[in-house]
């Protein structure tokens, strides 16, 4: 594999950037969308050869070294590429779900007027992305990190004309920032105990530590608080559902597919050195499923499509951090994948219903939509199966994988899950209920809008719900008579991780009936609270309460998202704003009174200087002629004569 | 009261008919009339009068203490002093014309626009 190829997946995208970009409003729409979709369908066709290279040569993991660019002391941080399963993986779903979704974009933002400048940050972002998952170090990884979160941001903030826009793309900014502290911190931690940022370095040496080593437990402990921010996880999530003032397509590619699971990729990554350290895993387990809960059940109650689907993925990205948290690393690629096709389709989808809604998201206004969009309903359809975890599509393999490691780590666990995916399945089947059965609820003028969304729309949802669907056969379970070859490919990335914690990695040794008892049950149950959903929903016909109407109990505290941001805002923001307002005045009055001060002295003296400026031209001429004598008197006179001596 | 320069011996004795402070006087009392004419008139043109005749008090000056010392400099110096006057002159009447051209009026009282 050379290097040039290996180039061309990060350079195309940004190559495109720079052309979008910098000839923004000089190259028509045209030209702009197909570059973009060129640029990331090009980086696709890069990445599936690289993948089959990559297969040809028997797996070997390959690290190319592209310049030297750091070399301070003993530190050296090469520019360069590690191209292993896990990053292969990455780059599939990144170039491919991203090259859907840049097709998709050439429909949804047709009539915008920021068309080209919308390409441009989305290849940057896949520029970013890319490089993330492609660094072999972990600085290599931070500017991707941090790449993306800029990127994110230009995105969230897209439609800069409205504030609260704004406001939720620098909440998203911020946040990540503080999460960006704690990898930053990690990364410092790692040089000082080992010397080096390179991950091959790094995990070759982490051997020489014990488990449960306290250097170890920092390190990934500040490398998880990174994840937190980045994958959206208590006490950092509450900046995914806000994120959504961006466009769908946005959604769909930064904040459900791909960066979000950039926290993710962190772990897995440095699987050797969370697998030394149990109370890092225990954690990263703990605040997995509490997210995982916490984000499912603020979804039941939401009435706008998109914050749902927000609350959704935060609530799966918990899942992915529970399957992380037992070492099921494996398990929790295998979900990121399958998250990434159905949670892009839904978002997709959900745009599709926007657009052809006349930007309406209240799912209250919406309703019998089944019959107008045909296309966006079967796909979403699919979709809301998959992520209910129902088999046979995709999310059903991923989630029950996560669901057995975790019972075969601590039923508590395993208990929590379950009730996350029952919420999952009721709140995803309830948001189809309302969306596309029932009566149409919204205005006169939108029903008569209502049409199916065009083809650069519809055939990425027909690609992913397909994906959606058949995703899941990559990791059929041996109990279902499968042969699991997605742990089997990436068992190569946990060879390090068993070498020094082998206790971590045993076989998790459930019976096929245990197995067979947990799929029905988690089957079941969501199953249960889809029929559930359907009395509700459809039989029963009943729409959420106006946000007029007075909620009550736990149902105020949820529907109000348990006022996490009122907390936030009381405990953090407040101070820092009162703090801030306090410095201001500060620098308002001792600086501003010091700068002024001497302006209006100047001022001042100089206003009376000028007077002597009469215009008289005698009084000049007399001022002259005084001068003259009072200098001669000086030097002709007082200089020589002894009797003024004394004076000087 | 000042060092005043003793004039050497061999200067011709016509010269020395007059002395040396007779010319100091007239000079320093030309001077003085100068600038009480630039201080006391209002005329433009008078008081252009005086400037020169403050001019010419200091080339009589300088013309006196050349012959005193029988140096010459001070003569060449002299006849820079007339010829840039000239030219000053050139410049300073034709100002004035302008003005009287324009306000009617040589009065420098009333020129007293350009002031704070």
């Amino acid at each position: 594999m050379s290097v040039s190829l290996l180039l061309l997946i990060p350079l195309l995208p940004f190559a495109g950037f720079l052309i979008n970009g910098l000839g923004f409003k000089r190259i028509p729409n045209s030209a702009a969308g197909g570059l973009g979709v060129l640029a990331a369908l090009g980086s696709f066709a890069a990445s599936l050869y690289a993948f089959s290279l990559f297969k040809e040569n028997g797996s070997e993991t390959v690290i190319a070294p592209v310049f030297d660019w750091i070399s301070v002391g003993t530190l050296n941080i090469p520019f360069s590429f590690q191209i292993d399963q896990l990053s292969l993986l990455m780059l599939l779903i990144i170039t491919g779900v991203g090259s859907l979704i840049h097709i998709y974009s050439l429909g949804y933002m047709k009539h915008d007027e920021g068309f080209g400048k919308f390409f441009a940050y989305l290849n940057l972002f896949l520029f970013f992305m890319l490089l993330l998952v492609m660094g072999s170090n972990y600085v290599m990884m931070f500017i991707g990190w941090e790449g993306v979160g800029l990127c994110s941001y230009l995105l969230i903030g897209f439609w800069n004309r409205n504030t609260s826009y704004n406001n939720a793309a620098r909440k998203a900014f911020i946040m990540n920032r503080i999460g960006d502290l704690g990898f930053l911190l990690g990364i410092f931690a790692i040089i000082a105990a080992f010397g080096s940022v390179e991950f091959s370095e790094i995990f070759a040496k982490a051997g020489a530590f014990s488990v449960g080593d306290p250097v170890i437990v920092t390190i990934t402990l500040l490398l998880f608080v990174g994840a937190m921010g980045k994958s959206a996880q208590i006490p950092l999530y509450t900046w995914l559902p806000d994120a959504m003032a961006g466009p769908t397509p946005v959604s769909a590619l930064i904040h459900a597919a791909t960066m979000v699971t950039a926290g993710i990729y962190m772990v897995i990554r440095s699987n050797v050195l969370y697998s030394l350290a149990p109370v890092t895993l225990e954690v990263v387990a703990i605040i997995g499923a509490a997210t995982a809960i916490l984000g499912a059940s603020i979804g039941l109650l939401q009435n706008d499509i998109k914050k749902v689907l927000a609350y959704s993925t935060v609530s799966q990205l918990g899942y992915m951090f529970i399957a992380l948290g037992v070492a099921a690393y494996s398990a929790s690629m295998f979900h990121v994948i399958t998250h990434a096709f159905f949670k892009a389709l839904l978002f997709l989808g959900a745009g599709s219903v926007i657009h052809a809604m006349s930007d309406e998201q209240d799912i209250r206004q919406m309703g019998g939509l089944r019959k107008h969009l045909p296309v966006t309903f079967i796909t979403f359809l699919i979709a809301t199966w998959a992520i209910s975890g129902l088999p046979p599509f995709a999310g059903f393999f991923s989630k029950d994988e996560i669901l057995a490691h975790a019972f075969a780590h601590n039923k508590v666990l395993w208990g929590l899950g379950i009730l996350g995916s029952v919420m999952t399945s009721f709140y995803m089947f309830r948001l189809l209920f309302l969306t596309f059965f029932g009566e149409f609820r919204g205005t006169e003028a939108q029903a008569h809008h209502l049409h199916e969304s065009p083809s650069s729309m519809t055939i990425p949802l027909i690609i992913l719900a397909v994906l959606s669907a058949a995703g899941g056969f990559i990791g059929v379970p041996e109990v279902l008579h499968g042969s699991n070859q997605l742990a089997a490919f990436m068992s190569p990335l946990f060879e390090g991780a068993r070498k020094v914690n082998p206790g971590l990695f045993a076989p998790i040794g459930l019976s096929h009936s245990t197995e067979y008892m947990l799929m029905g049950i988690s089957v079941g149950a969501a199953l249960l609270a889809a029929i559930a959903a359907y009395v509700i929903y459809v039989q029963r016909g009943s729409v959420p309460a106006p946000e007029s109407v007075e909620r009550r109990g736990l149902e105020k505290l949820v529907y109000n998202k348990y006022y996490i941001d009122e907390l936030y805002e009381a405990v953090f923001v407040k101070p820092v704003r009162i703090l801030s307002d306090v410095l201001w005045s500060f620098g308002e009055f001792v600086i501003d009174l010091f700068v002024e001060g001497f302006g209006a002295l100047v001022i001042f003296l100089s206003g009376k200087a000028r007077k002597l400026q009469t215009g008289f031209t005698g009084y000049y001429i007399f001022a002259m002629v005084l001068g003259i004598v009072l200098f001669l008197f000086w030097n002709l006179v007082v200089k020589h004569n002894s009797a003024f001596k004394d004076l000087l | 009261m000042f060092p005043f320069p003793v004039a050497p011996p061999d200067i011709p004795e016509v010269i020395k008919m007059v002395p040396l402070h007779y010319y100091l006087f007239l000079s320093t009392a030309l001077f003085v009339i100068g600038i009480i004419g630039v201080l006391t008139r209002r005329n433009a043109i008078v008081i252009f009068m005086s400037v020169e005749l403050m001019l010419n008090a200091v080339n009589l000056l300088l013309i006196a203490f050349s012959s005193y010392r029988s140096d010459p400099n001070a003569q060449v110096f002299v006849f820079f002093v007339m010829a840039v006057a000239a030219a000053e002159v050139a410049v300073g009447l034709a100002i004035i014309v302008m003005i009287y051209r324009n306000t009617r009026n040589t009065d420098i009282g009333f020129l007293k626009k350009l002031k704070w």
